[in-house]
């Protein structure tokens, strides 16, 4: 049985990177990074690329909740904070979501999965940098949207950009084109990433390195990647559609020339909705392989957790216009859009249940990564909760476009999706830098987050059933929503300073952080056999695996997985 | 989790994986195929809703010529294939040059209807709902045979210059993958412009 396990019998084995590297100019390390093909190394600028552009979208978040802090305030004008609502929007979702999750692909999938790279390595560097380009032309807007007599116009037409308001009469200037054009490059980007995450999965997988014994990671990564194909072409669809209707003067979204606004609706949401599933997969994917760990058991029905994530994929794809009841789609429409609504929330349930499985009983180490998780549950579950109240066509009418469906998904970005990045950070930020986070700096991170978090947007809800339209620049005061917005907002700065705690970590830490050592957390999947950081091949022999959890094999022969799989 | 235990298989055990290009190039097949949908549903969504003519039975005619050569470079470029497997060299270029040309006629086919719809007939694609939904979705599909027609001939001229042999059979394949889906995309938009559209 040693014999079968040899690849990975003998840890040092594995690198043969020499300790001392010789030191280099800075042109050199920049060159080193600009040219580089290498999954690790593009998967770290992704990270750090979608990290600056978090705390930008975060900035833009203060200026509004410090606007509506209180009534009648004149912090910013109404023009700038559309423009920050707009912005903060596109941001957190093109520019910090998809590429800080493409970026964790990029670096643990080939790693999981035994590889030596990513499948297409050139085509990677290539996503990479259409991406970031994509996120230097959004924000160049602010430079360029009027032309350089009218410097200062950024996009301001939501997140969503509804038709008409994008036609070029109501949209003048290049503040929108800069909007679409960011857009269509980050979906470029985006498909060319996920092409390859998914040629990566299916076509590198180390021997013995079945479908069935992939970590649930690469699986949701699959599945994720996916829907990306099916999800944001259409997007890019729709942007070349706009970008007709503004050059050539085509007439998709012209209401005027028999056009139609709710195409546009559709269009959108089509890609609206799954993007929502494509971020939070990856979330899921990191409680996969994280409470596990720290629970110190196997992942509890992992034929479950796969068939449940496929079931999400498919079924997110058939939801969309739970965003459009406000529309008037008639009854047969809303009643399949309610139902299907309702029915993802089963595979989602299957999953919380499944990972509530796995901590009961364990053996629980409340590291700053399982501090995250257990707070991810929690919070997942209450944005659950109202996205099915708000799933009933009856009740979205109602509260369509105010600031209780501002809350919940804030609730699913932040609560669960952010809550599992800073978990996945604190877990392997040591595989990538070799040095551990603070474990002290992370709990203050983790309480503050947690109470700046709940402050805001658990009682964000409130305005919202009182009747707070979102994207008001301001409201009078004797509403009742005063106190709810202050509360609000300063539960945003507790946040911004706890985010910036994470900042300070991570810096500090990388220089002077505990020494991690290749397994830290005494896990189970490959990426723990190599070397911390790894080497620029990652393995020296390739792996052979025989189960799921490789490394708990090697560690216990004589009580090996594949006795149990 | 089930307990039914299971013999781990010998280390030795033939570990074949499906081809990255074949992968890669069904995923991209998949994405552009949701960018197609797209512009299709927008053309079904538009058809008879222009406010003004012209309208697309007054000025569109069959394309049938042009069709059948686009359909048949799909079997010229398979036939290449397959007589580059079997080292057929000039075999291969001449299959890869009737394919080209093939390609080629039905661009100058595109080219000349396009012209007739401009110049003669008056339709642009900021006449109506039907010039912007027909040029989009009929433009979109010319670009990528543009971009096929590329990609065979820098394919034909490493043919002629003698830079290609039997190893390279299989990025043939990825390339004909990608030709046949630009056919069968033809196939969904002659159906859907030519004949339920008039």
């Amino acid at each position: 049985m040693a014999d079968s396990v040899s690849g990975l019998s003998s840890v040092e084995a594995i690198d043969l990177t020499p300790v001392e590297k010789p030191r280099q100019l800075f042109l050199e390390v920049l060159y080193d990074w600009v040219t580089t093909v290498d999954h690790k190394k593009i998967g770290l600028m992704y990270i750090a690329y979608s990290l600056i552009f978090l705390v930008i979208g975060g900035i833009e978040a203060i200026v509004m909740r410090i606007q509506l802090a209180v009534p009648h305030n004149t912090f910013v004008s109404p023009q700038v904070f559309n423009r920050m609502f707009t912005l903060h929007g596109t941001t957190m979702v093109f520019f910090v979501g998809m590429p800080i999750l493409f970026g964790f692909g990029n670096y643990l999938v080939p790693l999981m999965i035994g590889a030596r790279d990513m499948a297409f390595p050139r085509l990677n560097a290539f996503s990479f940098w259409v991406s970031a380009f994509g996120g230097f032309l959004l924000y160049y807007s602010f430079i360029g949207g009027s032309g350089l007599y009218g410097a200062g116009g950024a996009p301001d037409v939501g997140w969503f950009a509804y038709a008409p308001l994008t036609a070029r009469v109501f949209s003048p200037g290049h503040s929108t084109d800069y909007w679409t054009l960011s857009i269509l490059l980050s979906g470029i980007g985006s498909i060319g990433t996920a092409l390859n995450i998914v040629a990566t999965i299916i076509c590198m997988r180390c021997p013995g390195m079945k479908l069935n014994r992939m970590p649930l990671l690469a699986w949701l990564y699959l599945v994720t990647s996916s829907m990306v194909f099916i999800a944001v072409s259409p997007l890019t669809a729709a942007q070349i559609m706009l970008m007709l209707d503004r050059y050539v003067g085509s007439h998709f979204f012209d209401t005027q020339a028999g056009g139609s606004a709710i195409l546009w609706m559709h269009f959108f949401w089509i890609f609206g909705h799954p993007e929502v599933y494509i971020l939070v997969l990856p979330a899921f994917a990191f409680a996969n392989e994280i409470i596990p760990v720290f629970s110190r058991k196997a992942i509890f029905g992992y034929p479950a957790m796969v068939a449940a994530s496929v079931g999400i994929g498919f079924i997110s794809l058939s939801v969309w216009a739970h965003h459009m009841f406000a529309v008037g789609m008639g009854a047969g429409a809303n009643v399949f859009f309610v139902f299907s609504t309702m029915i993802i929330s089963v595979p989602t349930g299957i999953k919380i249940f499944n990972w509530l499985a796995t901590i009961w009983g364990g053996k629980i180490r409340f590291a700053s990564p399982m501090l995250f998780s257990v707070g991810f549950l929690f919070q997942f579950l209450i944005a659950g909760l109202t996205g099915i109240m708000l799933s009933v066509a009856p009740f979205d009418w109602q509260l369509t476009g105010s600031y209780f469906v501002v809350a919940h998904f804030h609730y699913v970005l932040v609560g669960a999706i952010l809550f599992m990045i800073f978990a996945a950070f604190y877990y392997w930020y040591p595989k990538a830098t070799g040095r551990m986070m603070s474990e002290r700096l992370g709990k203050w991170h983790f309480w503050l987050m947690v109470i700046g978090f709940h402050m805001t947007f658990d009682f964000m809800h409130i305005p919202g059933l009182l009747g707070m339209p979102r994207r008001i620049y301001t409201y009078e005061p004797g509403r009742g929503w005063e106190i709810w917005n202050l509360i609000v907002s300063v539960g945003a700065i507790v946040q911004a300073i706890a985010t910036m705690i994470f900042v300070y970590n991570l810096i500090h830490s990388y220089y002077k952080g505990e020494v991690a050592g290749n397994d830290p957390w005494d896990a189970w999947t490959l990426e723990w056999s190599t070397a911390s950081p790894p080497p620029s091949y990652n393995f020296a022999t390739t792996p052979i695996v025989h189960s799921r959890r490789p490394l708990w094999d090697i560690k216990h022969p004589e009580d090996p997985d594949w006795n149990y799989e | 989790m089930s307990t039914i235990p299971i013999t781990p298989d010998p280390a030795d055990e033939p570990w074949i994986l499906p081809d990255r290009g074949t992968i890669g190039m069904a995923c991209l097949i998949i994405a552009e195929s949701a960018i197609f949908v797209i512009f299709v549903v927008a053309y079904i969504f538009y058809m008879g809703q222009s406010l003004g003519g012209p309208t697309p039975q007054q000025v569109l005619e069959l394309p049938i010529f042009t069709t059948i050569c686009l359909l048949s470079s799909s079997f010229t470029l398979h036939w290449a294939v397959v007589a580059l497997r079997k080292s057929k060299l000039s075999a291969f270029n001449a299959w890869l040059a009737t394919t080209v040309a093939l390609g080629a006629i039905f661009l100058i086919g595109t080219g000349m209807e396009w012209y007739h719809l401009i110049y003669v007939d008056g339709l642009t694609i900021r006449t109506n709902l039907f010039g912007t939904t027909f040029y989009s979705l009929v433009g979109l599909h010319a670009t990528h045979v543009i971009v096929g027609l590329l990609m065979l001939i820098a394919a034909l001229i490493f043919g002629l210059t003698g830079h290609v042999n039997e190893k390279h059979a299989h990025r043939m394949d990825v390339l004909s993958l990608y030709w046949h889906f630009v056919d069968a995309v033809w196939v969904i938009v002659f159906t859907v412009v030519y004949v339920l559209g008039r």
